[in-house]
């Protein structure tokens, strides 16, 4: 196999020091999953762990699996974070998800005046990052009594470019036949998106469900502006507003930021495919 | 296709005018057809732009009219023309911030490039071993900031026992204040930052890897090239168009740096740490100066347009030749 590591590696037949190159590869392995895994382990390990270390310190093996530090961020208002943070990514990436689909539909498969219009408001909104515009946008929110609720927190969150973008370039790739033929049988647009171009766009409608899940779960900025009382809290807040302290040590804070890495961590493993597909053509494509 | 039966379902006239007189309803059939395929596309994207223009257009638009203003809650609104723009000039602590800003996108985004860049070169390979290796260092890109933040945190605990540092001086090293030191805080939230971003590059860059030509290493090898002078001369020229993309978007991301910062360190210690951002937040919610804090916002949004447009087109004109 020619396909070795970028070829930076001399072929095969020429070396003669194989196995002190697969040495020195392993130990550069363990370099990296040190640096790379072994903190998230040791806040896993921490977490599920009875006893707490000192401050400042994790364990690198549970001591007394435990469910003591869960259970204490729990009372601390984890329960209710964790609600509330589904409920927003529920509402937020269902509406994501169905109105981007609806504007690829009409980007992707439709000849119109103004599509370049369109084409350029969308790209504008990528030059306007929430953080940037974060304060104003609070502002405006609280105009239209968007402010500790739930629209709030998830409305904003629903028009986002990337998903538009991916879905409308895998939808052009769709062949005009399937369509035509559908058009012949008497099926107008609407018929049309649903039984034509959704079914078969469903690879690239993953695709946008993990980014879509994963930029929602991460808010921090707007609930943080949004949320003002504590019922309203994300799980975020909640695993910002724990603090470490001489009796619990770290374990607390670190249990409820375990729960919040749990679920994007199933999602990427659980759909890494889809996942990456989007990295490479989100990126590419700009 | 004679039939009004191609029409929308939302139609309702069809039935009717099939049975009318063949001319004018044949006609206006063709209007109603002719309209709804006008319309079609634009009610397939209203859902969309009325998104965009509640929550995107219509805060960078009341963003910028706020910045003219003395945002006085109750009180009414005090016109001040450019005064909150003069302020943000000569304001010597959004100076401070705009630095911390710039400095940290540039060492964050050059440091997980590098980071990234090497990952790639080592765990790019179709092995089943190594694509699980991979899997596992992609980790923290997924993982919430919040999350990351708060583990780092931890990690870096300024203390003698704390984990990172109880490493250190295991070699002699440290202990470090890391996070709790004016001098190495800011140094500290990039290392976080490298941490979070570098695998992230790293994948981007594998397919870049994946794309290059194998030939063109064999033949670089034929003509005796070494491995440092393959990555040099074949590599590295193969990944320009990739890197420009990574380069772009760290920068916008580094422009608009929040949360690590916000949990790791607040700002402080002494401000030490404080980016535009914080800065407009602060000014929002601390001293509730609306005004201020909009027309700050719009500053750094004008930069981000800028910045983006400029390597947009640059990438374009790249492309172009």
């Amino acid at each position: 196999m020619s396909s070795t590591a970028l070829g930076l590696r001399a072929p095969r037949r020429l070396t003669s020091r194989r196995s002190g190159r697969i040495a020195v590869r392993v130990v550069l392995y363990l370099v990296v999953l040190g640096i790379f895994v072994v903190p998230l382990w040791s806040m896993v390990s921490t977490a599920v762990s009875g006893g707490a270390p000192q401050l400042g310190q994790v364990f690198l093996w549970p001591h007394g699996l435990s469910g003591f530090n869960f259970s204490t961020a729990w009372r601390f208002g984890m329960g209710r974070g964790l609600l509330n943070s589904v409920v927003v990514e529920l509402i937020g990436l269902t509406l994501q998800i169905t109105v981007s689909a609806f504007a690829a539909y009409a980007l992707a498969r439709k000849r119109f005046r103004g599509a370049s219009l369109v084409l350029l408001a969308i790209l504008a909104t990528m030059m306007m990052p929430e953080e940037i515009i974060a304060i104003p946008l609070y502002l405006v929110l609280g105009k239209i009594s968007l402010l500790d609720n739930f629209g709030g927190l998830a409305l904003p969150l629903v028009g986002w470019a990337l998903p538009i973008y991916v879905l409308t370039g895998f939808m052009k790739r769709i062949p005009v036949e399937l369509e035509e033929a559908a058009r012949v049988d008497g099926a107008g647009d609407l018929r049309i998106f649903f039984r034509v171009i959704l079914p078969l766009s469903l690879p690239a409608l993953g695709t946008c469900a993990v980014f879509g899940f994963l930029m929602i779960w991460d808010q921090y900025l707007l609930p943080l502006l949004v949320a003002q009382s504590p019922k309203m809290n994300t799980l975020t807040l909640i695993v910002t507003s724990l603090q470490a302290s001489q009796e619990q040590g770290e374990g607390v804070r670190l249990a409820a930021a375990v729960v919040l890495m749990v679920p994007s961590v199933l999602v990427y493993l659980g759909l890494q495919r889809l996942f990456e597909r989007g990295l490479l053509s989100g990126s590419l494509k700009g | 296709m004679s039939l009004g039966t191609s029409s929308a379902p939302v139609a309702s006239l069809p039935r009717r005018d099939r049975s009318g007189a063949p001319d004018p309803s044949r006609r206006r059939q063709a209007i109603g057809r002719a309209v709804r395929s006008r319309l079609s596309p634009w009610l397939f994207l209203t859902p969309a732009l009325a998104f965009f223009a509640v929550f995107k257009f219509w805060p960078v638009i009341w963003g910028v009219y706020l910045s003219f203003f003395h945002v006085r809650p109750y009180l009414g609104n005090e016109f001040l023309g450019f005064d909150n723009f003069t302020r943000a000039f000569q304001d010597t602590d959004l100076r401070a911030a705009v630095w911390h800003t710039v400095l940290d996108a540039a060492v964050s985004v050059a440091g997980s490039m590098l980071v990234g860049f090497a990952l790639a070169l080592l765990l790019e390979s179709p092995a089943r071993h190594v694509r699980i290796l991979r899997t596992a260092v992609f980790l923290p890109a997924v993982t919430a900031m919040v999350a990351i933040a708060e583990l780092w945190g931890a990690l870096l605990f300024p203390g003698r026992y704390g984990a990172v540092n109880s490493l250190l001086g295991t070699v002699g090293l440290g202990p470090e204040p890391f996070l709790a030191s004016p001098d190495s805080a800011l140094w500290s939230v990039m290392l976080v930052q490298i941490w979070k971003t570098a695998p992230y590059d790293m994948v981007i860059f594998i397919a870049g890897l994946v794309g290059i030509d194998r030939q063109l290493y064999e033949s670089a090898s034929i003509d005796g090239a070494g491995a440092w002078q393959r990555l040099r001369h074949v590599t590295l020229p193969s990944l320009r168009p990739i890197t420009t993309i990574v380069l772009t978007l760290g920068v916008i991301r580094g422009l608009r740096v929040f949360t690590e910062i916000n949990v790791l360190t607040g700002g402080g210690p002494g401000g030490a740490t404080e980016t535009i951002v914080t800065t407009t937040y602060k000014a929002a919610t601390v001293s509730n100066d609306a005004g201020y804090a909009s027309a700050v916002s719009t500053l750094l949004l004008i930069a981000t347009i800028l910045l983006t447009s400029l390597t947009l087109w640059w990438r374009n004109r790249q492309e172009a030749k």
